[in-house]
């Protein structure tokens, strides 16, 4: 059993979760995540570890509230538990010391992006950061990216905050200006495969981090396979993050779809009655 | 003696009737009444020098035990067997017992052999039925604290013989569920997960510890195992990533790896609408191989509700790897076999979704390395199959997960562990590993033998430290 430390809503329907993982927390290391089931019934979710504390024993999780199971997890408050947390998994950021990195984050992603920005700045890399949200209620960690970076750039789809457009828009700007070592682009397949194409054009190697279903996470089940440069990889063991000049974005939105028809009904169905048991 | 067995016929256990079954996850056979019990125990020869025991990879005392259950002392029979087995209710449902103490039967030269894996059965589900979970109870601790890597066939056999010796035993668990392919792999249908669990509770009366969500090689290494304190560590992590056909197609949604479509349904219990976990049901199903676990996908598929559920093989029926007792209860419950049809291409709909897959006939050439006859392409006879989904069930290769942060871990070609086929030992010492993640795909006994063979020569190891 995870105890849930503290629970917030920093945006609309985004949830921070804080859980006492001492073990995962030694070990966790940017770009890695864990996978989170809410009781004996539950999914098995993954989600990337956003932060973690060694000291304090803790790691933190930040989701959207999509389906019936980030439903459930928002329904548990402070001092309630998580059954399973399972991680740290996946292959952790290969991050290195270089003169320009552009990390690019576009709605939850930016929760993931968050620990490897981190991770560049205290390599002694200079960090820009271009954020994007449909608006600016759905905007997360504006304050903690503010602190890492040299240069955070905000743009929203209605221009309730920063620039009005997408990332892209302002990512093109940056690369006009100066050179990037490295592209960091985390956030809606669209928009990192926007991005891809972007960076593709100014010759900028770029990473994106993948998000397709997962059950098991330790590469046995092969749910969550990708094709990247044209060969079959897994998420969970090879990845979560690819060369984004090489990934198949299209196929990856396609397999994230076939099970949206029951979880909208599972939504429904359970609107009114998540299981009980919830503190 | 011999004139009776000739006499009695071999028992069968009774079973659900094929157009029930085919529509539930309960177990198909029953398993034995005392009175057939009796009779087929009746059977046994009780050779001197039985060929039954040489053909079991961990040298279940078989005449002995059987003489226990004709003498109706039904506990000793379960006791003397578990000083070999740590699994017998597990082992008595899904080892392949017609290669193997069955195979090697002296009545089965002439006749039928006895149904030992039957008895076997029958004596653990007694046990299990009467709660029984005692057997450590006068063990005396030697403070040598072992670490298990993977809580299946092998690893439970590991953690229980080292229990019985007095070591300190940890498993260290990936999933949220203790027995890896007993719990994640083998259907409902075929184990009850309750005798899994009832294992896993008796090596826990044993003073085994077990560490669920616990995967080695990412939130701690072996080294730091060696650190904490754990004198030897065996490694038994299964074999791990699925084989895919590496044809066109094969990422359209509603294709699945066998492992991805079980583990849905066993260890995430998808078909019980209670749990949450979703599972693609399909009308036209298409299971590819022809092995144990393609018969199990194939019969999720259909107690799913599937309509017209078919193994597709490239080779011929003589080829087909499952055990005979699977293609018998598959076929009963109107599985179809298309043999000798390779499939070359998944076609998918505007939606992403598979709608048929291209196959192609094949004919038998000439033998191949495997010994058995190579299939050829038989030019210009593709078909298409009507598939909404389809399951590939060809095989895995090695997991990397724990071997990739184990730098000194000497590895095979193909990525599988290197250790002593005799002792388990591996490159690392201190270090010892078996079952898949060592031979490759197998099955639960010969991983149980792995984890025997290991067990002993860590047992010695930790005497001598």
């Amino acid at each position: 059993m995870y105890e849930i430390l503290k629970r917030e809503e920093i945006a609309e329907n985004i949830i921070l979760n804080e859980i006492k993982a001492p073990d995962i927390a030694k070990k966790a290391k940017p770009g890695q995540f864990v996978l989170v089931k809410a009781d004996e019934h539950g999914e098995r979710i993954p989600l990337t570890i956003s932060m973690s504390d060694k000291e304090n024993g803790t790691i933190t999780i930040i989701y959207m509230v999509v389906g019936k199971s980030t439903m459930i997890f928002s329904s548990l408050n402070k001092g309630n538990f998580f059954e399973d947390v399972i991680g740290p998994l996946g292959m952790p950021t290969h991050i290195e010391k270089l003169n320009k990195v552009i990390c690019v984050g576009g709605g939850t992603g930016i929760a993931v992006l968050y620990p490897i920005a981190k991770g560049f700045v205290e390599k002694g890399s200079n960090v820009d950061v271009i954020l994007g949200a449909r608006n600016k209620n759905l905007l997360i960690l504006k304050d903690e990216m503010d602190k890492i970076s040299n240069n955070l750039m905000i743009c929203t789809d209605d221009g309730s905050e920063g620039r009005k457009g997408f990332v892209t828009d302002a990512l093109k700007d940056e690369l006009e200006k100066e050179k990037a070592d490295l592209v960091v682009a985390i956030g809606p397949v669209m928009m990192m495969k926007a991005v891809s194409e972007l960076t593709k054009k100014y010759n900028v190697k770029t990473l994106v981090s993948l998000n397709p279903i997962m059950i098991d996470g330790t590469g046995m089940c092969g749910c969550c396979r990708v094709s990247i440069g044209g060969k079959t990889k897994f998420a969970c063991v090879d990845g979560p993050e690819f060369d984004g000049h090489e990934v198949d974005f299209n196929e990856l939105q396609m397999r994230l779809t076939p099970y949206l028809d029951k979880e909208k009904k599972a939504c429904e169905n359970d609107n009114c009655k998540i299981r009980g048991n919830r503190g | 003696m011999a004139e009776k067995s000739k006499k009695i016929p071999r028992q069968k256990m009774p079973e659900q009737k094929p157009e029930i079954r085919r529509s539930n996850f309960k177990e198909v056979p029953f398993g034995f009444d005392k009175e057939s019990a009796l009779l087929e125990a009746s059977r046994c020869l009780k050779c001197k020098k039985p060929s039954c025991v040489e053909g079991c990879p961990v040298s279940v005392p078989i005449p002995q035990f059987i003489s226990l259950i004709l003498e109706e002392k039904f506990d000793d029979a379960i006791t003397e067997i578990r000083k070999k087995n740590f699994l017998p209710a597990v082992c008595g449902r899904v080892c392949p017992q017609e290669n193997q103490c069955e195979g090697s039967c002296i009545l089965g030269k002439k006749g039928t052999p006895v149904a030992i894996g039957a008895l076997e059965r029958f004596a653990a589900d007694l046990e299990i039925n009467a709660g029984k979970k005692d057997v450590c109870l006068n063990v005396t601790k030697t403070g040598r604290k072992v670490a298990v890597v993977g809580s299946g066939p092998s690893g439970l056999t590991v953690a229980g013989d080292l229990a019985l010796k007095g070591h300190d035993v940890t498993v260290f668990e990936a999933f949220h569920k203790a027995g890896g392919v007993l719990v994640y792999g083998i259907p409902e249908f075929r184990l009850p997960k309750k005798i899994v669990e009832y294992e896993i509770e008796k090596l826990k009366s044993c003073g085994v510890k077990f560490v669920l969500n616990y995967v080695i090689g990412k939130i701690k290494t072996i080294n730091d195992l060696f650190e904490e304190g754990f004198d030897a560590v065996y490694v038994g992590v299964g074999a791990g990533l699925p084989s895919f056909l590496n044809i066109e197609g094969e990422n359209f949604n509603g294709v699945f790896s066998a492992n991805e479509y079980l583990t849905r349904a066993n260890l995430m219990k998808a078909y019980d609408s209670d749990y949450d976990t979703p599972i693609a049901t399909g009308k036209n199903v298409v299971v590819v191989g022809a092995g144990n676990v393609a018969m199990d996908a194939a019969r999720t598929a259909l107690r799913l509700g599937g309509e017209n559920v078919s193994i597709v093989y490239r080779r011929s029926r003589e080829e087909m790897p499952a055990r005979a007792e699977e293609l018998h209860h598959a076929e009963e419950e109107g599985i179809d076999f298309k043999l000798l049809t390779n499939p070359v291409k998944v076609i998918g709909d505007e939606k992403g979704w598979i709608k048929g897959v291209e196959c192609i006939k094949m004919e038998l050439g000439e033998p191949d390395d495997s010994g058995r006859r190579r299939p050829v392409e038989i030019k210009g006879s593709g078909f298409v199959l009507d598939c909404d989904l389809m399951i590939i069930a060809v095989g895995s290769g090695a997991n990397p997960v724990l071997t990739r942060s184990e730098k000194d871990l000497s590895l095979t070609k193909r990525g599988y562990v290197e250790a002593d086929p005799e002792t388990g030992k591996t490159s690392i010492k201190g270090v010892w590993a078996g079952g898949d993640i060592v031979t490759g795909q197998a099955t639960v006994i010969m991983a149980m033998g792995a984890g025997r063979k290991a067990a002993t020569d860590i047992d010695r190891y930790l005497a001598e430290l």
